[in-house]
């Protein structure tokens, strides 16, 4: 039996077979049959292939070699500093995201005066930044000339309000949080992308914009993400602010935003 | 504020409140860490609950974890308080009700413990079950009965009912269809075909609503349906004269948590009232449904009690269920692997925290059902559900939640699968509601042994089916 290509949503059914009418309706798992009252070994085996890989996405280690060597690749020329949150370990992560909210004592940033601050955050799923941040960083930064745009850093053990300590410390007016978004069963390197204006430590969510679903082929491309984020990033320049005033009174925002 | 100690390999320990003693004695769970209410050691756990057992069940009516005056939660729970039915417990403490409940349990004293439900608060249950094991918790629930009902009977001895949950991330019509049909014919949907949507607008509210009406009406099934939109959204359906079953909401245990969720206990009491004037029962009035879940109210940051000291979660859990035990729910669940690693961390975790939410809901009263899910990021797995829905299914537990394949592509999380389902009801004998249950003969899906047939696509009742799909 070999395994399905990816994490595998049920093998679509020869056109003949009655059960397709339901399972070509439908993402959902339906019409999987039965062996006895339980599942057939291959859809059975399918489903826990998906976990599996959802499970190990929240696992890996953020590889930091990886990415530098991929936003080189990418001609990216910033140069990239590396914090630590609080949480020690990937099990004090999961269970303490306070801890993920903030910097790691004895954290030296470079203060200095920047439109724009991009952090990468591992997040739940350090395979998106490995996949999708070297790509999103380059279509952002196409988009921005004339921004002045603080050193990259990269974040281990982050939450999206890590940002919050970061972008204050770098003195920029907004920070755009790059983070890796919490596995689903199909979706296991999916970027969410935080916009925060004029960042500190007590922002609340509600003034953040969101983009989520990073991830092509199957999710927003680069440059789809980048247009959007742009026009945010614009509009929260113009403003002074941003998350659901944004939203708001954002009327020339790309449909979905926020 | 009463200062406890208890004393435990030549150490004294000492809780400093009532709410620092029920979370103490809890077993151990990441919410209460996160919230900095946990049990320090092994050792000052068994103390807490030790000084807990010694606490008699009438404490919890004059010393609160939340206080009356600044919290509607509470009074409602100690205003409502039926004196009559607590008096056959009145006088034991909360290790004497502990062996009191499993005395009852053993002689199979169903109508001793359930008639105690109005007599007993949040507190009383919560605090009960953090001196029970799992098999001790079960024991008891298997031995509370709460039958409720709209079209269908549930919480019957020997059943086990289950959601069907068809939901779609576009909330497509043909794509939410394709999904009911798939549970119906593996014989889920007794206790509700419940759909959350992925928009809450009342349009798109009233669209879903109509479109499981329609399935329901044409296929003459004896259930109900449900949108769990937010409260006001159905509202606003049942204004415009939409087919609504049930009014849902998600509810917490304390006011600043209801205030998070948006909803006062007027606001329930009003769509309860407009649902109920529908009259679209046959076989009983229960029109509410809520849902609720450890760790609700810390995420929301309202899990803060008497003096702005944290509760823990699940003190603050059995709170939300005496808040839905007011509106005499149809359906009550716990989704108990939803809110993450922070809330509960792993499968022992989720498993103990099903057990206690099920036993707890039951004994207060409530028809209770689980959610048996989890996210990606906890350490659950399908052993870990297969053990908890084992587990409730001997407890008695009124239904469980059911998507395609384990995996609700909406939410984004896996409940359990239509399979899951019938696995439980034959390895336990359950069987579903009886109205369903003969629905489920008149359709012939059911074998000569009353089990779920598996269907080959060429018969009748699948051709008939998949032809209405498309």
């Amino acid at each position: 039996m070999t395994a399905p290509d990816g994490a595998g949503v049920a093998t679509p059914a020869p056109a003949n077979d009655p059960w397709s009418l339901l399972r070509n309706a439908t993402r959902a798992r339906v019409a999987l049959g039965r062996a006895g009252d339980g599942l057939p070994t291959a859809r059975e085996l399918e489903f826990r292939a998906a976990h599996a890989v959802a499970r190990d996405a929240v696992h890996t280690p953020l590889d930091a070699d990886r990415v530098r060597a991929a936003l080189a690749d990418a001609g990216v020329g910033l140069p990239l500093v590396e914090v630590h949150s609080q949480a020690p370990d990937r099990t004090t992560y999961l269970q303490r995201p306070d801890l993920g909210r903030r910097l790691a004592d004895g954290t030296q940033l470079p203060a200095g005066d920047a439109d724009l601050a991009l952090v990468l955050a591992d997040g739940l799923s350090p395979r998106a930044v490995h996949e999708h941040a070297a790509g999103t960083v380059t279509a952002v930064l196409e988009r921005l000339p004339g921004w002045s745009v603080a050193p990259l850093v990269l974040a281990h053990q982050a939450r999206v309000a890590l940002g919050d300590p970061v972008g204050e410390a770098l003195g920029a007016r907004i920070v755009v949080v790059l983070v890796g978004e919490r596995p689903g069963l199909s979706s296991a390197d999916s970027l969410g992308l935080y916009l925060t204006h004029d960042p500190r430590p007590g922002r609340a969510d509600s003034e953040r914009n969101c983009i989520s679903n990073v991830r092509p082929p199957h999710g927003l491309s680069y440059a789809q993400a980048a247009d959007t984020l742009v026009a945010l990033l614009q509009a929260a320049r113009q403003l002074g602010a941003s998350g659901v005033v944004l939203k708001d009174e954002g009327a020339a925002l790309p449909p979905g935003v926020g | 504020m009463t200062v406890r100690r208890s004393t435990l390999g030549g150490h004294t320990h000492e809780f400093a409140s009532l709410s620092d003693l029920l979370a103490k004695a809890t077993p151990a769970r990441s919410g209460d860490v996160l919230a900095g209410v946990a049990a320090e050691s092994q050792a000052q756990r068994v103390a807490a609950q030790y000084a807990l057992a010694d606490v008699p069940l009438a404490t919890f009516l004059t010393e609160q974890v939340v206080g009356y005056d600044e919290d509607d939660v509470t009074r409602l729970i100690l205003d409502t308080h039926d004196a009559a039915a607590f008096a056959p417990v009145a006088s034991l403490t909360v290790g004497g009700f502990r062996e009191w409940l499993l005395a009852r349990a053993a002689e199979r004293d169903e109508a001793a413990i359930s008639g105690l439900a109005r007599g007993l608060t949040p507190e009383m249950v919560a605090a009960v079950s953090k001196l029970m094991r799992n098999a001790d918790l079960v024991a008891v629930a298997r031995r509370t009965r709460v039958v409720t009902g709209l079209r269908s009977t549930l919480g019957l001895p020997g059943r086990l009912a289950s959601r069907l949950q068809p939901n779609h991330p576009t909330d497509d019509a043909v794509g939410v269809t394709a999904s009911i049909l798939d549970g119906l014919l593996h014989g889920s949907g007794d206790a509700v075909i419940g759909i959350n949507p992925a928009t809450d607008s009342p349009a798109q509210t009233i669209a879903l609503l109509e479109l499981v009406d329609a399935v329901i009406s044409r296929y003459e099934i004896p259930t109900q349906s449900c949108v769990l939109a937010h409260v006001t959204t159905t509202l606003r359906a049942l204004e415009a004269g939409a087919p609504v079953d049930l009014v849902f909401q998600s509810v917490s245990g304390t006011q600043a948590g209801n205030r998070g969720f948006g909803v006062t206990l007027d606001l329930l009491a009003e769509a309860r009232t407009a649902a109920l004037e529908l009259g679209r029962g046959t076989v009983g009035r229960n029109v509410t449904y809520f849902e609720t879940g450890q760790g609700s109210a810390l995420s929301a940051d309202a899990h803060h009690g008497v003096d702005g000291r944290a509760v823990d979660q699940q003190t603050l859990e059995c709170r939300a269920y005496g808040v839905a035990r007011h509106f005499e729910p149809l359906l009550v669940n716990t989704v108990v692997g939803f809110i993450g690693p922070e809330y509960l961390y792993d499968g022992k975790q989720v498993v103990r925290a099903g057990l206690e939410d099920h036993f707890c809901g039951k004994l207060l009263g409530l028809p209770m059902g689980v959610d048996v899910c989890y996210t990606n990021h906890t350490d659950v797995d399908g052993d870990d559900t297969d053990t908890l829905t084992l587990l409730l299914g001997a407890a008695g537990c009124s239904f469980v939640i059911a998507v395609p394949g384990s995996d609700d592509v909406m939410l984004h999380y896996q409940s359990l699968s239509f399979q899951d389902v019938l696995t439980a009801r034959a390895v336990l004998d359950l069987r579903p509601a009886p109205e369903f249950e003969a629905w489920l003969a008149r359709m012939d899906l059911l074998d000569d042994a009353g089990r779920v047939r598996e269907l080959a696509a060429d018969t009748p009742t699948v051709r008939a089916l998949l032809a209405a799909a498309g």
